[in-house]
């Protein structure tokens, strides 16, 4: 204990020894003075004024959007313990933002419950509605067939005055003939036209007959893998359709060619 | 000497034919013909520009005359008969057949007259003399008078008549009224064209607006043949497509279809009509397998196969003086080259050497010599056009690398060639003689291709 400590106790000792003489004195005497008045009752403290929740903004931003684009909702609140905001959003904090993802126009409401009371404050964010699609193209299975066929089928190439099936276009035929059954079972109408063509550098009499020996070629080739050869016919065009006009051998080749078309 | 040997067959082509009527000078060599400035009387003389130039390019172009140059001639020009004069006691009293023949003119043919209006006519008074002869009554080969409207029209018309009647004189006929048809794509669509031989008056024949290629004519100029992919109309979920080749006989009287049954093939094509004009070469598929060569009528019936190969066999033609022996384009030995068989068949020969690519064969009207596209020397796709013999099978090279060359055919002069040549980015039309001589571009729109020389039918 400090120097001043010990001062300090022996005052408060004293001071307790004046109390309690004044205290026990009037038992020892008859002539005693009235006591003071009594202290005013002590106010009590008034029972806490319980204040009402109070929304105090709730916003979204930006309040349209285009559908699969976000807004942000973003609010604040006063004198609440309980917030929520529906749309399985859930439970929030007074103050606070949250993306939002609305796939069409979508009101969101804000709750706010307390001990004082509730509030509630919606916002809506509104998405744009694009046109509806046009309805879909009206697809016969023909259609589908010669679609894929165009699509999925593989031109076969040839040497410069030979028809012979080179080992690529073996390759492309065979992947044809899996093609062409697939259609063919699918779409018992549909039958196949295999062109013939040549490049331009034989003449157009020997290259009509040449494009005629390709585009059998090519056939008696897919009948060999299975492929219903009722439903396949040939045609040449010769050199009447290039596919490729440049004078070089890059286009040339590309020339020289059967190529699979949709039949009738 | 290789050369020289060469130049003689082609003298003989020139001017071997049976039918000429005057036999002058050596073989090979060509008369020489003097045309003077025709001059016209009063309202005809501004038309004899027109004239003058007409008849001296129809008679040039021939190839069957030798033009002696005008710088030579006298200062004396004969307009009419009574113009000769034979000189007195050495002295000139006028035109006189020696001018002509002597020096420094030299020719043996003069042709001389002149044109007048008379009744809203223009009227052209036309002489030929043979001025080596010893007097005008008996130097005179061709006397006429010759009729047609009094603008450029009429005096063109009347130098080509002139100069036609002048050629028959020398056992050549004039091309005055023959047509050369060929396909072009001038519309988009490959058609069926004709023309004149100089290029005019280009018309559209067919139109089918698919593709339609391999014009023949038949001799007799009634008839073309030509193959044409049908278009088959577009149906649900297919656009309209062509569908195989086929062969189409239209008349050239009235342009209309006429039948023709067609095999049950990949493809049938036209190749030529026989002499008879009756009956058509083709090839087709229809014998199963690859194309090969046949015959049939005008109609398609009474279908025969004429070669049997496993071979790639194209364009027949039919020797037109014999009809007994075709020329072709066989695959049979590798690459395409010419032959010629009997046409039942029989005695095949090649008739190329083997080398490159031979195609496009075409006979002369002699029946004598072959006309074709030859890749010798030359990459693939590369042609010029050669002329062969056929008996001899000597051959002469008409073109040299301008271009790629393709298609010849025979005028029936037997002096003209009609091909197609490439030479820029287009296919273009042109005509030469048949030694080479003498190019000239008959077209310029689109594509044009395997030109058909018709007689015609006048």
């Amino acid at each position: 204990m400090s120097a001043s400590d010990r001062l300090h106790a022996s005052k408060i000792a004293a001071t307790l020894l004046v109390l309690t003489i004044a205290v026990v004195a009037p038992g020892c005497s008859k002539k005693v003075p009235p006591p003071p008045p009594p202290p005013p009752p002590t106010t009590a403290a008034p029972p806490p004024t319980v204040a009402k929740p109070s929304i105090d903004s709730f916003a979204a931003e930006p309040s349209t959007i285009e559908p699969g684009q976000s807004s942000t909702l973003s609010w604040s609140i006063s004198n609440a313990t309980d917030m929520s905001i529906d749309h399985a959003i859930g439970a929030v904090q007074s103050r606070g933002q949250r993306q939002v993802f609305p796939a069409s126009t979508t009101t969101y409401t804000l709750t706010a419950n307390g001990p004082g009371g509730s509030d509630t404050r919606t916002v809506t964010v509104s998405v744009n509605t694009p046109p509806p699609p046009p309805p879909p193209a009206p697809t016969g299975p023909r259609l589908s067939s010669a679609e894929m066929l165009q699509q999925q089928s593989q031109d076969a190439y040839f040497d410069y005055d030979k028809s012979d099936i080179r080992s690529d276009a073996r390759d492309a035929l065979t992947r044809d003939a899996g093609l062409l059954k697939q259609i063919f079972a699918q779409d018992p109408n549909f039958s196949v036209v295999v062109e013939g063509h040549c490049d331009e550098r034989g003449s157009a009499e020997y290259n009509l007959a040449l494009g005629d020996k390709r585009a059998s070629a090519a056939k008696d080739f897919l009948v060999q893998l299975g492929v219903a050869g009722d439903r396949i016919k040939t045609i040449s065009y010769g050199k009447e359709r290039p596919q490729c006009t440049e004078a070089n051998e890059e286009c040339w080749q590309k020339n020289r060619r059967a190529h699979l078309s949709a039949g009738q | 000497m290789k050369r020289s040997i060469i130049l003689l067959g082609i003298g003989t082509l020139l001017f071997g034919q049976a039918d000429v009527k005057l036999n002058i000078g050596k073989p090979g060599e060509k008369p020489n013909i003097a045309v003077p400035d025709f001059r016209g009387a009063a309202d005809a003389q501004p038309l004899m520009n027109t004239f003058n130039s007409r008849l001296w390019s129809e008679l040039q172009n021939s190839g069957q005359l030798k033009m002696v140059p005008k710088t030579t001639y006298p200062l004396q020009i004969p307009q009419q008969p009574a113009d000769f004069h034979p000189p007195l006691s050495g002295k000139s009293q006028g035109a006189w057949l020696t001018d002509w023949s002597g020096p420094p003119v030299n020719t043996n043919f003069l042709a001389f007259g002149y044109t007048a209006t008379q009744n809203g006519q223009l009227v052209l008074y036309g002489w030929l003399y043979d001025v080596k002869q010893t007097a005008p009554s008996s130097a005179q080969l061709l006397a006429k008078v010759y009729v047609g409207t009094p603008d450029e029209a009429g005096s063109k018309k009347v130098a080509q008549e002139f100069a036609a009647d002048i050629l028959k004189i020398f056992g050549g006929s004039s091309l005055v009224g023959s047509r050369i048809y060929f396909v072009s794509d001038r519309t988009g669509h490959k058609e069926i064209w004709s023309m004149n031989y100089d290029g005019t008056d280009q018309k559209q024949f067919t139109s089918y607006r698919t593709i339609t290629n391999f014009p023949a004519v038949s001799p007799d100029g009634s008839k073309i043949a030509f193959m044409n992919y049908p278009m088959r109309a577009a149906s649900p979920g297919h656009p309209a497509t062509e569908s195989q080749p086929r062969i189409y006989v239209h008349s050239l009287e009235t342009g209309r279809k006429l039948p023709y049954l067609n095999q049950d093939a990949s493809m049938n094509a036209p190749s030529d009509f026989m002499p008879d004009n009756q009956h058509l070469l083709i090839y087709s598929t229809a014998a199963g397998g690859v194309s090969q060569i046949f015959m049939t009528d005008a109609d398609g019936g009474g279908f025969r196969r004429i070669t049997n190969s496993r071979a790639l066999e194209v364009e027949a033609k039919a020797n037109p003086k014999t009809g007994a022996d075709i020329v072709f384009t066989s695959g049979r030995g590798g690459m395409p080259q010419i032959y010629r068989m009997n046409i039942d068949g029989t005695d095949v020969a090649r008739l190329t050497t083997g080398e490159g690519e031979a195609v496009n064969p075409a006979w002369s009207p002699d029946g004598q010599h072959i006309a074709f596209a030859w890749t010798r020397g030359f990459e693939p796709g590369n042609y010029n056009i050669f002329i062969m013999d056929v008996v001899s099978q000597e051959m002469i090279q008409l073109t040299h690398g301008a271009g790629r060359n393709e298609n010849p055919n025979w005028a029936a002069d037997g002096v003209h060639l009609v091909f197609s040549s490439k030479r820029g980015r287009t296919m273009q039309i042109y005509t030469m003689l048949a030694d080479g001589t003498g190019l000239q571009q008959l077209t310029t729109q689109g594509n044009n291709e395997k030109p058909v020389w018709s007689k015609g039918t006048q």
